[in-house]
């Protein structure tokens, strides 16, 4: 399988609160940092990307955020101007009139607009070279297959005109692996793995995209090996507690009761994390990122991430 | 019967179970992944064991999530009675009665069609028109104003005491609530007459208006054809529409109805979060209460707990020898690794408690009711489970 950084179109999906947008700035990063020209474009536009790169706010017209990393978001009725602009060589503005109405009208009534216009922004990016590598924050879990299938859609709606024979070459792009790839990003919990095995079952039934890999995000630690485990429960036990509690002079009760709570989270994320493996088609690399126990977050926590994605990746 | 623990409250007046005493409709929204679909179960479950009365839970949510923390496989569109024996196996006998139903988006809009159309003849050329199918079933903005539409008529039907209503975590935040009144905008609006015009009387020199030359070129002549007999169709719908629309915005105005938002005390969610709680306050919508999930437990920012884990991770060759002799058989290196990792352990949980208390202190103006669900090691997957987690909302 074709490597993740030597790919045109990376997007990146994952159910709502598990860092699907650290992970995606953290694989932009990475690739800005190892000579890949970058391009990081959010597409739900809740300026997060922006915070997480700590470099002022992103729009449409991508700016050059960190040294080659470029960074913007998805504003698909600016995407319409643009592609009027270049297509159709028409003055937009003043011509076609309220065009933002006009639009919210079209893409209203013709559902699947708005979806092409910002697939139809990132292939025009791949397919004019702008950059070496575009790393898409996608829509979550429940909206990407819709996303990744519009220009199918649009091409079964549309027999003849621009629109129809734009849907092919993007459709070439999107389908093409040497190209373009999906990776999910989950949490080793069981919401995020059931909808992970969904979604993967979907996107292989559903769109031409390939799966290139499935992103778990904070894995927490190994606090013990078995034996180590054995000597732990017997520290929980009344005298050996207490013998602690004298040593220490406190009652140590939160902290075993914390290692206790890291000891269950652990064991409960590695049973979600068998059926996820299991699940998922063998050929389709996991990439494990650790739990950040920080109090920080934004472009230091975007940076530690990035360090664990390449060392996943092997670099 | 074992002691409930307090829960644990921050804004002195209001109360959950107070809330769902009183008000018809919860609608819970926040953003994705917060526990949210669990948390409207865990408030139904929790009013029908302890308050009473018919309650139903209508999730909206595309992934079918419910029915894992209901314990019931495939809830349909229509609703269904989560039988007496659920609770009894979390061992509660129920005041009343739950109920639970999923949004299926496109049983839904058929629904609604076959309730609209004026004739039989005009309800079959908009079920099987290609437009119809895909708006329905396959694009997810939908979701928004058929969710709505399905409250609306559920709470209309008057069989039900109280509804909780889990929403999707949609693309732009709060567009379920102005989803009524946009497709209210939208059949009124004087750009889908103008469109349909030409379609309606050929008088109209079709190629005179820049808009169609523009969207002939890109669209091509067959899709806006298309579109047009879709509206049309629509339109001998349009006065039923408008006006259920506005029925369904004037309910969530209601104060029947009250809105709960839902989040985690991570940065990302959180601030979401902010941002519903201050919309649906700009709405003059009733902002009810927050709930917090999954919040971390209160002992692992105890000062004495840091003293000791300090001690243990930076002592623990020395108190590893010293316990060598209770911990029999046990080597001392053994000893001395295990010290070390909890008291890490601790320090590293500790300093994730302790950014998510000041959040949560940050919080506790923002609404009437404040209430945090504790953290459980273990994932909601039974009834037991869901009512353990209702029991942090809960207080009588």
């Amino acid at each position: 399988m074709v490597g993740l950084l030597d790919r045109r179109l990376v997007f990146v999906t994952g159910k709502g609160g598990v860092g699907k947008t650290t992970v995606a700035a953290a694989l932009a990063l990475f690739a800005s940092e190892h000579g890949r020209r970058t391009l990081l474009c959010e597409v739900d536009a809740k300026g997060d990307v922006a915070s997480f790169l700590e470099s002022g706010p992103t729009s449409f017209t991508a700016h050059e955020a960190l040294p080659n990393l470029w960074a913007m978001s998805m504003d698909t009725e600016a995407s319409l101007r643009e592609y009027l602009r270049l297509n159709l060589r028409i003055p937009v503005v003043g011509r076609i009139g309220p065009l933002a109405k006009a639009f919210d009208f079209v893409a209203t009534a013709a559902p699947g607009v708005r979806e092409i216009l910002t697939v139809g922004k990132l292939c025009f990016e791949v397919r004019e070279k702008h950059y070496d590598l575009v790393v898409v924050d996608a829509p979550a879990t429940g909206h990407i297959v819709g996303q990744l299938t519009a220009p199918q859609a649009i091409n079964e709606l549309v027999k003849v005109g621009l629109i129809r024979s734009q849907t092919d070459w993007m459709l070439d792009i999107l389908s093409d692996p040497h190209q373009t790839a999906l990776a999910i990003v989950t949490t080793p919990e069981e919401m995020p793995v059931n909808e992970t095995i969904e979604l993967a079952e979907r996107v292989k039934k559903e769109t031409t995209v390939e799966l290139a890999s499935v992103i778990v995000n904070r894995v927490l630690p190994e606090l013990f090996g078995r034996s180590e485990e054995e000597v732990f429960d017997r520290l929980c036990q009344g005298a050996a507690t207490s013998e602690l509690g004298r040593l220490v002079g406190e009652d140590p009760a939160p902290v075993l009761a914390a290692a206790r709570l890291a000891v269950t989270l652990r064991r409960t994320h590695a049973g979600h994390l068998e059926r996820l493996r299991s699940s998922i088609d063998a050929s389709v690399p996991m990439l494990y990122l650790p739990f950040l126990f920080a109090r920080f977050h934004g472009l230091r926590s975007i940076r530690q991430v990035a360090r664990s994605l390449g060392e996943e990746l092997g670099f | 019967m074992p002691a409930r623990r307090p829960p644990a409250r921050l804004a002195p007046h209001g109360s959950f179970d107070g809330l769902l005493a009183s008000r018809e409709i919860i609608v819970a929204c926040g953003p994705g992944g917060v526990g949210k679909t669990t948390t409207a179960a865990a408030a139904a479950a929790m009013a029908a064991a302890h308050g009473g009365g018919k309650v139903l839970v209508l999730t909206v949510d595309p992934a079918r999530r419910l029915a894992d923390a209901l314990g019931l496989e495939g809830i349909g569109n229509t609703e269904r009675r989560v039988p007496d024996a659920a609770f009894a196996s979390a061992g509660i006998k129920p005041r009343g009665e739950l109920y639970a139903a999923m949004l299926d988006t496109k049983e839904s809009w058929d629904a609604l069609i076959r309730h609209h159309a004026p004739d039989p003849r005009t309800r079959d050329e908009i079920l099987a028109n290609p437009l119809y199918r895909n708006i329905s079933g396959r694009f997810v903005q939908s979701h928004d104003y058929i969710a709505m539409e399905r409250l609306f008529e559920i709470h209309a039907e008057g069989i039900y005491d109280l509804i909780v209503v889990d929403t999707p975590p949609t693309r732009n935040a709060l567009d379920f609530l102005d989803a009524p009144e946009r497709m209210a905008d939208f059949f009124s609006s004087r750009l889908l007459r103008w469109l349909i015009v030409p379609y309606r009387s050929r008088l109209v020199n079709f190629a005179s208006r820049p808009f169609y030359q523009v969207a002939d070129r890109i669209l091509g002549t067959q899709f806006l054809a298309d579109i047009a007999e879709f509206f049309i169709l629509f339109q001998t719908m349009y006065d039923g529409f408008v006006e259920r629309a506005r029925s369904v915005q004037r309910l969530l105005a209601d104060r029947r109805t009250s809105f709960i938002v839902v989040s985690t005390l991570e940065t990302v969610p959180l601030r979401e979060a902010e941002y519903f709680a201050q919309a649906i306050s700009e709405r003059k919508l009733h902002l009810g209460a927050i709930v917090l999930n999954k919040v971390l437990p209160e002992y692992l920012r105890d000062p004495k707990g840091a003293v000791v884990a300090e001690k243990l991770r930076d002592g623990a060759e020395e108190i590893a020898g010293a316990m060598a002799v209770e911990l029999d058989g046990a080597e001392p290196a053994q000893i001395r690794r295990v010290l070390a990792e909890i008291g890490q352990n601790y320090m590293d949980y500790r300093t994730v408690a302790q950014s998510e208390a000041e959040k949560q202190a940050e919080l506790s103006t923002a609404a009437e009711t404040l209430v945090s669900i504790p953290y459980f090691e273990t994932d909601v997957h039974d009834f037991a489970g869901l009512m353990r987690l209702g029991a942090g909302l809960w207080e009588e």
